[in-house]
């Protein structure tokens, strides 16, 4: 589904990415870590088409696609969802008017014919279940005036909405109570249904705990140093960082 | 990210569509501005003598007052004596009905998507349509003269009920007032002429449909609209005008009294041609808006929607007379390219307990100069006023100004006024986050504009609303790949 070869890039003239390697199949949830700055929410803006973000080097294949050609909403429309860490803030546009703009958008690019009113409605009300979402957030502005856990969970409520076929989700659990963390998780568990992908960025080895990955890889230094399964992030959780960081430092010196 | 200003810069590139030249026979004044040319006017109508009376006081008047310089825009200056005063579309018959309307009037207003016909029929809204500077067709004239409501052009109306336009007539803009609302005194064609009877609600939406269509003619249309007491009326005008390389002037005057418990909600949707990219052509639209509120509780609330205009100097302004009386402004004013419009709004609080709302949203695109200019003024009198005033600019790239004059002169110390003003930029994050949900570039400034500017559009009847974020929509529409 998507490959990425030795990937380079930059922001602001800095380099960033230093030749990021690694695949992802249909139905994996692969897990990123990594200390700060090592180049995780700069993989997901890189793979979203963010415009401050050059790519020097590498590629990225998606679904036999050269994914770094594509316009942002032609990702999109091809099923790449990014859940950003900071939502942005639309005042004055509905939520539920803001969506039937992009789902039928999406639609569109795929030769369907767009929603009408109810039947939008009907699928957006079974999926607000999924985040237990209430009607009145359908109705507020785009993240405007909305908590931190309620961004997070528009998020997961877009993309049920949305259905990728690779979502990748920018520390999501950032800011986080524990209840809002459990609805979070399992909005994305019921998105889960062995072909969409998942790239799950996160900090801490806790989010794991609730979306299982089938895959751990830590990034440090713009690289992917240590790939593994779940016991990698527990082991992260134990011993930190550093370790790691020290076999990579000796390596590169050596 | 010199791309994004790119793409803003295109989306803010727009083109008129509404430039098309109706090939409609005119019986035009001769060129110039004299005595002679007010006398011909006024015979032309069949008019008074009292009218002709107060059209050359207000001609001589004019002649002693120079061309207002404060407003923050630049223009060449307008030769008002190569300007066509009076041009009316020949009839080629009396009309009787709408049927006789001249084939090619009809085809305008069909393209201007008016259907007089249809709007008849289905919309329920009654229009008086305004070309250059003869009112051609009131509809549903007699549906409303059953409940003593009284909508027709401003000429038939000097006619009709001349107690009424001699009691009005410039009792809220005195020809005194500013040069243009001088000029219009001494000039103005037609335009139309509205009275409610006490107690009545208006069951219908009124509307003008203002165009000019000759070349070399100034459009002055008045407009009085007078809500006796515990009456309602809603009223809408909108505009438009053909692609022309030369300016065209327009200065209107609408004057409005509401009476005790009375209320008039006034829209607009103001379309005139801006003129090209380079800013040759367009319209100059100077015009002076005012309504009172005489008495205990009367109302008037402003909404407009400015998309037009190459120059665009306009302030409608509430003076609130009677106790606890409301004014209200809303504004979108939108500049592309070279447009400049100076607009805003004065609330003059002289009643008690008076209150008023200004929301005025501005958005500027290509290299175009939008300035917000509004006076609040609390006098003595007026014990517990309030004010709520919001500015908001919003730009589209880096090559347009944004700019807010508030004035507020405040002479009695129970007044609350409050001021908010804002300026942003439409955000790259906000377009990127648009992007990522699969929209492109130039819906999502649509939308982000749209969104910027719902206040605004809730304040506007239904039809007009939908109207309005098309407009909205067309005046972004660039080239985007």
């Amino acid at each position: 589904m998507l490959t990425i070869k030795d990937l380079k890039a930059s922001v602001e003239e800095k380099q960033i990415l230093n030749g990021l390697n690694f695949e992802v199949k249909p139905g994996e949830v692969h897990a990123i870590m990594g200390p700060n700055g090592s180049g995780k929410s700069t993989l997901a803006s890189v793979l979203a088409g963010r415009e401050e973000y050059e790519v020097t080097g590498g590629e990225v294949i998606f679904n036999g696609e050269d994914l770094l050609e594509m316009s942002p909403e032609d990702r999109a429309r091809a099923g790449v969802f990014l859940a950003f860490q900071y939502p942005v803030e639309i005042p004055g546009v509905s939520n539920a008017n803001f969506l039937k703009t992009a789902v039928n958008e999406v639609r569109k690019s795929k030769g369907l014919e767009a929603l009408d009113s109810k039947q939008f409605l009907k699928i957006m009300q079974e999926k607000m279940k999924l985040v237990e979402m209430d009607k009145a957030m359908t109705q507020r502005s785009v993240n405007e005036g909305f908590s931190g856990g309620e961004k997070k969970r528009n998020e997961i409520f877009q993309m049920a909405m949305l259905e990728p076929s690779l979502a990748i989700l920018d520390e999501t659990d950032s800011g986080l109570d524990i209840d809002a963390l459990r609805i979070v998780a399992n909005g994305v568990n019921a998105l889960r249904d062995g072909k969409r992908s998942f790239i799950v960025i996160t900090h801490y080895q806790r989010l794991l705990d609730y979306i299982v990955p089938d895959f751990v890889h830590v990034l440090y230094k713009g690289r992917i140093v240590k790939s593994g399964t779940k016991e990698l992030a527990l082991e992260l959780e134990e011993k930190g960082y550093d370790w790691i960081k020290e076999e990579v430092d000796a390596t590169l010196n050596a | 990210m010199s791309d994004d200003l790119k793409i803003l810069d295109d989306v803010a590139n727009s083109e008129y569509k509404w430039g098309f030249v109706s090939n409609i026979e005119s019986d035009n004044a001769p060129k110039g501005l004299n005595e002679d040319i007010v006398r011909f006017i006024s015979a032309k109508k069949n008019e008074p003598e009292w009218l002709l009376e107060y059209r050359l006081k207000a001609f001589r008047h004019w002649q002693t007052m120079t061309e207002p310089v404060w407003p923050n825009v630049t223009y060449p200056k307008v030769d008002f004596q190569d300007i066509i005063y009076y041009s009316a579309p020949k009839p080629k018959v009396q009309l009787d009905s709408l049927d006789d309307l001249d084939p090619e009037i009809k085809a305008t207003f069909d393209k201007l998507g008016i259907s007089l016909e249809e709007q008849k029929r289905l919309a329920n809204v009654a229009v008086d349509a305004v070309i250059d500077s003869v009112s051609v067709k009131t509809t549903f004239r007699e549906t409303l003269l059953e409940k003593g409501i009284i909508f027709s052009s401003f000429s038939e109306a000097v006619h009709e009920h001349p107690e009424l336009v001699k009691k009005y007539l410039g009792s809220v803009v005195p020809y005194t007032d500013n040069f243009y609302a001088a000029l219009n005194a001494a000039v103005f064609s037609d335009g139309s002429f509205c009275y409610i009877p006490k107690g009545v609600r208006c069951p219908m939406e009124l509307s003008t449909y203002f165009r000019i269509n000759s070349a070399g003619t100034g459009q002055f249309e008045r407009t009085l609209i007078i809500a006796d007491e515990g009456s309602y009326v809603s009223y809408l005008e909108g505009c438009t005008a053909p692609m022309r390389d030369e300016n065209q002037l327009h200065a209107a005057v609408v004057e409005i009294v509401s009476h005790a418990e009375a209320q008039v909600k006034y829209s607009t949707v103001q379309n005139w041609y801006p003129g090209d990219k380079d800013g040759k052509g367009g319209i100059f639209n100077f015009v002076t808006k005012r309504g009172i509120c005489l008495g205990y509780k009367s109302k008037i609330s402003w909404t407009q929607v400015e998309t037009g205009s190459a120059v665009t100097w306009k302030y409608p302004s509430v003076i609130l007379k009677g106790d606890n009386s409301v004014g209200e402004f809303y504004s979108v004013a939108v500049t592309n390219n070279m447009q400049q419009a100076d607009t805003g709004t004065k609330m003059i609080h002289i009643g008690k307990n008076t209150s008023s709302t200004i929301i005025s949203k501005g958005i500027s695109g290509g290299r175009s100069h939008n300035s917000y200019r509004g006076l609040v003024k609390i006098n003595k009198s007026a014990d517990n006023a309030r004010n709520f005033s919001q500015c908001d600019s919003l730009l589209l790239g880096d090559q347009c100004g944004a700019h807010t004059f508030p004035y507020l002169e405040v002479s009695n110390k129970t007044a609350k006024v409050e001021h908010e003003a804002t300026t942003s930029k439409v955000g790259e994050d906000q377009i990127f986050y648009c992007n990522q949900r699969g929209i492109s570039t130039e819906d999502a400034v649509g939308l982000i504009v749209n969104g910027y500017c719902k206040e605004v559009f809730n304040q506007l009847p239904m039809e007009f609303a939908v109207e309005a974020q098309k407009l909205l929509a067309i005046s972004l529409e660039g080239s985007v790949g």
